[in-house]
């Protein structure tokens, strides 16, 4: 297998589009990877996109983006898991290109929530489970996250604050970055204020609605040396899970995940204490703490504990969701794996302005689909 | 009168909803003062719940005092006035729902309040000639009385069902003689796309009610075997309170000869279910030996009057399963707002 | 189409009948191929208890488009008689009603309509178990 390099990224500022459509979104975060990159062709395009044939009624997006990038001709296919479909985009371009079958590939992640309806959006968020199980329920993403809240409260025997000091910790990171969507802080007073979405989960637990698109260029070994570009290495690993958590045998664990994080450690001769910085999957805060703990970066019923002593933070030991994370950057579904990849890639090559974490040499970025049935996690290396 | 032969309830079950409106609140948009008010209170079905899910949650509970496989069931009729579907049968769903078998006769019934008792008469003919061995006569209605009319005091949801199959020595009770009375008599009626149903205001008492469910009882007590006298609990189809006290008084009932059966005053009046109930009502009363006399109306007009002799397979067989009384007591009171909603009175769409 | 994909669940939805993997236990709500657990290839039809305890709950306040008109409501978490874990709707229950391990029962309910035309899909939910003496 080949090895793969990031060599250029793209992002677009979250929040509402309103004069874009998903497409132009797309393009535009891919022209600023393909800039950021200095290259202008690739051998293949990977689309990561979520909901658009429900809420776009869009499907063929990977055919429909060459064409906006003036690149007819171009092999181009979108690939869809979900939340996680942005990280599977990364995967199967990471693929071509350790095959040996492409030098470079763009990947572009993109999400236009904003047009939908509230109820759409959670329709369509409803689409990553079972519609013939907990769809027809009516549970929604938000209510299955809320049970899990009860039982890890229950279990651990903890109260919210211990789970919401996550989104509170994503927003400190977010002050003034330019691409999030919330770019301010929240105090975890005003956070656990907020009326819930789904008790006892609060509205400020959960990522927001908004549209975003983020691109990112591969390559391989034979351009690596042709490209000027700042490089960081890309390791890559996914693993999946029964759909439903209440049929795993630890609803409180995301093994999809665990399985994925030691994977992309083993193959890239890294152990868990070499990792500078993580990207974790804060689609709620409840997510963000199980994910942590599945991970191996927490004990089991431990990680507010460790956030609240300041762990987490970009000083920390282990910085969490340097930009912000999906309750603060921004969550438009199928775009976030990628904005997480990118941001990591900023981190390490030292272009991440104020939110610079101290020379970072390892970063990994954690993608789930669902409540935790699929799992994608990435790794960069500083080159 | 017809003499009926050998046939009996298995099982049987009752079901009422779980909320309650009471004549109070909705007088308080009308303007109505209590002492105007016909009852005290109605059954309402929850937002989740139709003549369907009513169905067959009785049909569950007369199951599960019969104690039998649902696919030995043969015939499921359902009356109601309130099908959620205007073409689609309810009884396919029942059937489904219960795990009845697929060799099944199932067909709606509708005749005002009186569908209910008439899918007796339907499944006592199968069992007796021999074609089933179980059938199941389900009365269920959500009525609908237009706001603002004396109708809505009443209107209410509910269900019941009997298992009947053929006379065993542990059957509920026999069901020994039978009597139908009908005339064109247009005192309550509801057009095809109508919400709401209209009536004739006083025209629907004495040539509509009184004047068929006494010539049905009449009928049925003027053969040969029965005499009033000798009948322990009478059962009417009751619109309110006063209808059922005026029959006893016109037949010189004495009063506990009717009160076990009376539930309108607390319950509504849910159209198809309410004769049934106040028979479930008396069934979960009801000593081995005791004779009952059921007669239902159904507007438009016609009454189906029936007597049943308890037997002692109810002693054992009413404690299999929640009895109606469990049903009445376990109520959530709600008010016009949530009734409106309920009741697909608040437009939505 | 709605119609036909309702109609290939009822069994589970109207009476809690599925499959369930002769080798390891586990339960399958549509006809499986092949276990998920397992991975055995045999199984047999089971209709699951109607009664149980809920483990956990939440109110669904802002729901799915399919689910609009009937939010705000409860999402429970049951453990039926036989260990089966269930999610299902709540019905019919009281604030004081609401509590982490009460009984439950399955009841036949309405979960969603497709429009004010379109068929009405029938399914369980659970509501506070009818105590009755035995």
């Amino acid at each position: 297998m080949g090895k793969v390099y990031v060599a250029g990224v793209g992002l677009t500022k979250i929040g509402e589009h309103w004069d874009k459509g998903l497409e132009q979104l797309m393009v535009e975060a891919a022209l600023k990877a393909l800039d950021d990159s200095g290259l202008s062709r690739v051998n293949s395009i990977y689309v990561g996109n979520m909901a658009g044939e429900f809420l776009q009624e869009q499907a063929h997006l990977g055919a429909i983006i060459a064409e906006d990038l003036g690149m007819v001709g171009t092999p181009a296919y979108r690939v869809e898991a979900a939340n996680a479909s942005g990280a599977a985009a990364i995967h199967a371009g990471a693929l071509e290109i350790a095959s040996g079958r492409a030098d470079a590939v763009l990947v572009i992640g993109g999400e236009k929530l904003s047009d939908g309806l509230i109820e759409e959006v959670s329709s369509a968020l409803l689409m990553g489970e079972r519609q013939e199980y907990e769809g027809f329920m009516g549970a929604d993403f938000y209510s299955i996250n809320a049970l899990l809240y009860k039982l890890y409260m229950r279990r651990y025997e903890v109260k919210d604050d211990l789970i919401a000091v996550f989104p509170m910790l994503s927003h400190k990171h977010a002050k003034g970055v330019a691409h999030a969507q919330y770019p301010f802080e929240v105090s975890l007073e005003k956070i656990l204020s907020s009326p819930y979405i789904s008790e006892p989960l609060r509205r400020f637990e959960v990522s927001g609605v908004g549209d975003g698109a983020a691109a990112i260029v591969l390559i391989g070994e034979e351009l690596k040396s042709k490209i000027k570009t700042p490089k960081t290495e890309l390791y890559i690993s996914s693993a999946t899970d029964f759909m439903t958590p209440f049929e795993r045998e630890d609803p409180l664990r995301f093994q999809s995940l665990g399985v994925a994080v030691n994977k992309v450690l083993d193959e890239a001769k890294v152990d868990r204490g070499d990792v500078d910085l993580i990207e974790v999957h804060d689609a709620t805060s409840i997510m963000a703490a199980i994910s942590l703990e599945s991970s191996g970066f927490a004990e089991p019923g431990e990680s507010g504990r460790l956030a609240m002593r300041g762990e987490f933070d970009l000083g920390g030991r282990l910085p969490y969701n340097t930009f912000g994370g999906l309750k603060a950057r921004g969550n438009p579904f199928g775009a976030t794996g990628v904005y997480q990849v990118a941001e990591l890639h900023l981190q390490l090559t030292g272009r991440a302005g104020k939110n610079q974490v101290d020379s970072p040499r390892v970063g990994m970025a954690q993608s789930l689909g669902g409540v935790g049935a699929t799992a994608i996690v990435t790794l960069l290396k500083a080159v | 009168m017809v003499k009926l032969n050998g046939v009996a309830i298995q099982g049987y079950g009752g079901y009422v909803p779980r909320y309650r409106i009471k004549a109070e609140e909705i007088g308080r948009l009308w303007g109505r003062e209590k002492q105007e008010l016909p009852i005290e209170e109605k059954a309402i079905a929850g937002l989740d719940e139709d003549s369907v899910t009513m169905a067959v949650e009785a049909a569950r509970i007369a199951i599960r005092r019969a104690g039998i496989d649902p696919k030995r069931i043969g015939a499921i009729h359902v009356g109601s006035e309130s099908k959620p579907y205007a073409v689609k049968p309810t009884g396919t769903i029942v059937a489904e729902a219960i795990g009845a078998g697929q060799n099944i006769l199932a067909a709606d019934l509708e005749f005002a309040c009186k569908a209910g008792t008439e899918a007796i008469q339907l499944i006592t003919g199968l069992v007796e000639s021999g074609r089933i061995e179980y059938g199941l006569a389900i009365g269920a209605d959500t009525a609908q009385g237009r706001p603002g009319d004396a109708l809505e005091y009443t209107a209410a949801s509910g269900a019941a069902a009997l298992l009947i199959g053929r006379l065993t020595d542990d059957a509920v009770a026999s069901i020994e003689a039978w009597n139908s009375y009908v005339t064109d008599t247009p005192d309550f009626w509801r057009r095809e796309g109508e919400n709401y149903p209209s009536h004739a205001a006083r025209f629907t008492g004495q040539p509509a009610y009184f004047k068929h469910i006494l010539g049905s009882i009449n009928e049925l007590l003027n053969g040969d075997g029965y005499s009033i006298k000798d009948i322990d609990h009478f059962v009417f189809h009751q619109p309110n309170v006063k209808f059922p006290l005026a029959v006893a008084k016109a037949l010189r009932l004495e009063r506990e000869k009717v009160s076990a059966g009376l539930i309108s005053g607390f319950l509504g009046n849910p159209y198809s279910a309410t004769s049934l109930l106040g028979l479930v009502k008396v069934l979960d009363e009801a000593r081995p030996g005791d004779l009952i006399l059921l007669a239902s109306f159904g507007s438009g007009a016609g009454s189906d009057a029936y007597i049943l002799r308890v037997l002692d397979g109810i002693v054992e067989k009413r404690e299999r399963a929640p009895k109606l009384k469990d049903f009445i007591e376990r109520k959530i009171y709600i008010d016009y707002a949530s009734y409106a909603r309920f009741r697909g009175k608040l437009r939505l769409r | 189409m709605r119609v036909s994909r309702h109609w290939r669940n009822k069994l589970f939805r109207y009476r809690l009948v599925g499959w369930r993997c002769v080798s390891c236990g586990a339960f399958h709500y549509s006809k499986p191929l092949v276990c998920k657990r397992c991975g055995s290839r045999e199984f047999r039809e089971v209709e699951l208890p109607k009664t149980g305890k809920l483990l956990a709950y939440t109110m669904v306040k802002i729901a799915p488009k399919d689910f609009k008109d009937k939010a705000p409501y409860l999402v429970g978490l049951v453990e039926l008689d036989d260990g089966t874990k269930i999610l299902g709707q709540l019905t019919d229950f009281t604030k004081e009603e609401l509590k982490e391990g009460a009984r439950v029962e399955a009841v036949l309910r309405k979960i969603r309509e497709d429009g004010e035309n379109g068929i009405i899909e029938y399914g369980f939910k659970f509501r506070p178990e009818i105590h009755h003496p035995p």
